[in-house]
């Protein structure tokens, strides 16, 4: 009988909180050693030769990773110009349209989207985008990037257009605004920080995606800007030389990779920040 | 040009701009899957049922059996799976049930979203640095050849990699549980181990095991992680010592150099099997997830 006292199941209680704290701790653990890592091996990687130069021939001190960083910030330009409107676009179809057909249609073509491993995007974009045209692209990795930030950019579309109280729309229209005007000029700025908010996060999703890109945009040991040449990105630059046994390529992917991660973390904080400051409230 | 279009005109094209970006998603899709579809058709003919069955990837003798790919893919999730279990529930609980506010919740909150964050090709390089020398240091003491990489380290770089994922998951779930049911089992004295076990896990079980099937959606098609640990040698892996390879960072590895047409159609087909089975577990996982913050 002695399982049934007050004493035993308050014992149990505590034991049990116990776990709990110590499991969830315990999973805080890796976060606490990669960032040490990173930040150990990372920061003294860096210096001014690492933001402005290119990879040095194997041998020769120095180096930095500057295709990989042009590379990366006009891969996810592309992205961002092929994803973002068509983003807002499809956003404001479905929360405008909650019923209709096509909609429910586009709904499951995102969620199933967003599901799509990443390495199945880029092998389909070779497909499309690289056996055509016999060569990689930055414009291929920019497209396989843009589909794969399309899903959270329409959901975080739709579901801050759905917030927005239908009061606001109806005084529009009663105005006598047009429907295209009200959607454009009063909807689509009261849910601004949501939308905006969705990209972001959404950029900082694919910013670290390296599987869709090896076999779109490749890789590039030189400065390029072309949009139909290969080109570097930073994640791909990091699988690289991580896989590569030199010493001199690892200390470049360590800098890589605390670059890296600071501007997802950026990405992900000025999303954060601007829910914050600018979230209308109705 | 814009300006001198009557008012009609003007919403025609702009409600035909919005259908048409939704149509335009549906057929790209459609389009994605029939890609798949139609490049593998050629392996589909030849390999048959030998895809499934067969044990001998060998693009040099053209035999492809991508069972041991299916069998290493299965191997690493569910471990990763199993191992990220009680992590991934404790964080779930201590998000969601004992500490929604505060410091130390905030503080876990954040690493939780930090790790979430924290790029695959990251965690790879990491394990590849420090987890994998690790092992090779394990398997000297105990007398195995002494890999390092392999299925063991790409099973602990997926659950590092899927505890914040299914944690967080999880946490959402059981904060929607209803507050009336919790007081109402507090109210008969019940302790607060009591009211998990007896109430909140048995309320929020489906939410979770959706959550944790998400999560194996995610290991299943993680590539690069996996791809820098794993060995990539497409045999059934005798041991969890051994080395492996699954079906997403086969078609990382083997795509760029395929050059016969049944080599490239085979890796397709690996890639429309992946696709499939992804897809089933999202949309199942999904749907589970909504009925269930509907149901609350």
């Amino acid at each position: 009988m002695m399982f049934n006292t007050l004493h035993w199941r308050r014992f149990l209680d505590k034991i049990f909180l116990g776990i709990i704290c110590f499991f969830s701790f315990l999973s805080a653990l890796p976060l606490i050693l990669i960032l040490g890592y990173l930040l150990i091996k990372g920061v003294s990687a860096l210096n001014w030769q690492f933001f402005c130069r290119v990879p040095q021939p194997l041998g020769e001190a120095g180096g930095g990773i500057a295709n990989a960083l042009l590379g990366s910030l006009l891969l996810l330009v592309v992205a961002f110009a092929l994803a973002a409107p068509l983003g807002l676009c499809l956003g404001i179809y479905l929360a405008e349209n909650k019923k209709s057909r096509l909609a429910d249609c586009a709904r499951l073509a995102v969620e199933i989207l967003q599901g799509v491993p990443s390495i199945v995007i880029g092998l389909v974009l070779y497909t499309w985008l690289v056996l055509p045209f016999r060569t990689f692209s930055a414009l291929a990795g920019g497209a396989a990037l843009a589909l794969m930030m399309l899903p959270v950019s329409v959901r975080s579309a739709e579901e801050t257009l759905r917030r927005i109280p239908p009061e606001i729309k109806e005084a529009a229209l009663a105005l006598g605004v047009p429907y295209y005007r009200t959607i454009l000029r009063v909807i689509v700025p009261s849910g601004l920080s949501g939308i905006i908010t969705g990209v972001l996060l959404s950029l900082a999703r694919v910013a670290g995606e390296t599987a869709p890109l090896l076999f779109t945009a490749f890789g590039n040991p030189f400065l390029s800007w072309r949009l139909d040449r290969p080109i570097e990105s930073v994640p791909h630059l990091i699988f690289y030389y991580a896989t590569s046994p030199y010493a001199e390529w690892h200390r470049l992917a360590w800098g890589a990779s605390f670059v890296l991660v600071l501007g997802v973390l950026f990405l992900n904080l000025a999303a954060k920040f601007l829910t914050r400051r600018w979230r209308v409230q109705f | 040009m814009f300006r001198t279009l009557s008012l009609q005109t003007k919403e025609n094209i702009f409600q035909q701009i919005l259908a048409g970006s939704a149509f335009f998603v549906v057929a790209v899709l459609f389009l994605f899957f029939l890609t798949l579809l139609l490049k593998s058709l050629s392996a589909i003919w030849s390999n048959g049922f030998n895809f499934f069955s067969g044990t001998v990837w060998d693009p040099l003798t053209g035999a492809y059996g991508a069972f041991p790919l299916l069998f290493g893919t299965l191997l690493t999730s569910v471990l990763a799976l199993l191992l990220a279990l009680p992590f991934a529930l404790s964080s779930a609980l201590f998000l969601g049930e004992f500490f929604r506010k505060g410091l130390i919740a905030s503080a876990l909150r954040s690493s939780v979203e930090l790790l979430a964050g924290i790029p695959s090709v990251v965690y790879g390089f990491w394990a590849l640095l420090v987890l994998v020398p690790l092992i090779r240091r394990i398997e000297i003491t105990l007398g195995i050849v002494p890999f390092g990489v392999g299925v063991l380290a790409a099973a602990l770089v997926l659950t590092i990699m899927i505890i914040p994922y299914a944690a967080s998951l999880s946490a959402e779930v059981i904060k929607l549980v209803p507050q009336d049911i919790r007081e109402a089992a507090y109210s008969l004295g019940a302790t607060r181990y009591e009211v998990i076990r007896r109430v909140i896990l048995p309320q929020a079980r489906s939410g979770i095991c959706a959550g944790i099937l998400l999560a194996l959606g995610r290991a299943l098609g993680e590539t690069m992680a996996v791809t820098m640990v794993i060995g990539n040698a497409n045999k059934i892996p005798a041991s969890l010592f051994d080395v492996g390879n699954t079906m997403a960072s086969l078609i990382a590895n083997e795509l760029a150099e395929a050059t016969d047409p049944l080599y490239v159609s085979s890796l397709v087909q690996v890639g429309l099997l992946l696709f499939l089975i992804s897809a089933l577990i999202n949309l199942t996982g999904r749907y589970v997830v909504k009925k269930f913050s509907v149901e609350s």
